[in-house]
């Protein structure tokens, strides 16, 4: 399992915060959030694939083409959210 | 001698003061420290703003700020580096974060603190919601803030 989390205006159009989620096989990053996408169906495609999305992998962004080619472990932490606007 | 580095995310308000004045009995060395305060302002966007919600990721945004903090100490000759951030419900006038750094000289300690506060903007996974008489907001990025974050990667 992987924990997946949700933050800010993508945890409320998800309505949802955190999940669990099985990883049986090698998986990356991108493979992961297209499983999210055809799994969970609804407006999942529009919020995940969104040119500004930031996802990270152990509280680390991944980025562009990074995002084929980094691998997800069970025991992982996955996050989802938009551009920071912090300070 | 790496700096020293604090950094917190914290709901409760902070004094600026005793930060100041834990960096000057910190060595005799310092000669400069520079602080910026982010503050909450009533009008964004032409909106009234009558309350500001922070959010962030518990972990990774100390963790981010740490390694940003990090990044200063190897451009720049520093003795502490001191950030305090705050998130929850936010009014008009309070203090959002602090960014202080100690320096033997002003030219460093000036570039370090801005060049915290720029990565900082962009970097560290905090996020804005607005409560204006017209309804609850998102604050969206300002490609503002990314330009002025970049400046310090073209400068090297």
């Amino acid at each position: 399992m992987i924990k997946i989390l949700f933050f800010a205006r993508i945890r409320e159009q998800l309505g949802v915060d955190c999940l669990e989620w099985p990883v049986d096989a090698a998986l990356s990053l991108a493979q992961l959030r297209q499983q999210l996408v055809e799994q969970r169906g609804g407006n999942w495609r529009a919020v995940l694939m969104a040119d500004n999305i930031l996802i990270a992998l152990n509280q680390t962004v991944v980025a562009g083409q990074r995002l084929e080619h980094t691998t997800v472990n069970a025991g992982d932490e996955v996050a989802f959210f938009p551009p920071v606007t912090g300070g | 001698m790496p700096a020293t580095i604090s950094v917190s995310v914290q709901h409760d308000d902070f004094d600026l003061g005793e930060i100041v004045k834990a960096m000057r009995l910190q060595t005799a060395q310092v000669g400069a420290i520079a602080s910026f305060v982010g503050c909450v302002r009533d009008i964004n966007d032409q909106q009234t703003v009558a309350t500001l919600e922070l959010e962030h990721y518990p972990g990774m945004t100390e963790q981010s700020i740490r390694s940003i903090c990090e990044q200063a100490d190897e451009r720049w000759q520093l003795f502490a580096a001191t950030v305090v951030h705050r998130v929850g419900k936010l009014a008009p006038t309070e203090q959002i974060v602090v960014v202080t750094v100690s320096s033997m000289h002003r030219g460093d300690a000036f570039a370090a603190c801005e060049f915290i506060m720029d990565y900082l903007k962009t970097r560290a996974p905090f996020w804005k919601k607005e409560l204006t008489p017209a309804g609850e907001r998102w604050v969206d990025a300002r490609c503002s803030d990314q330009q002025a974050a970049e400046r310090w990667s073209q400068d090297s």
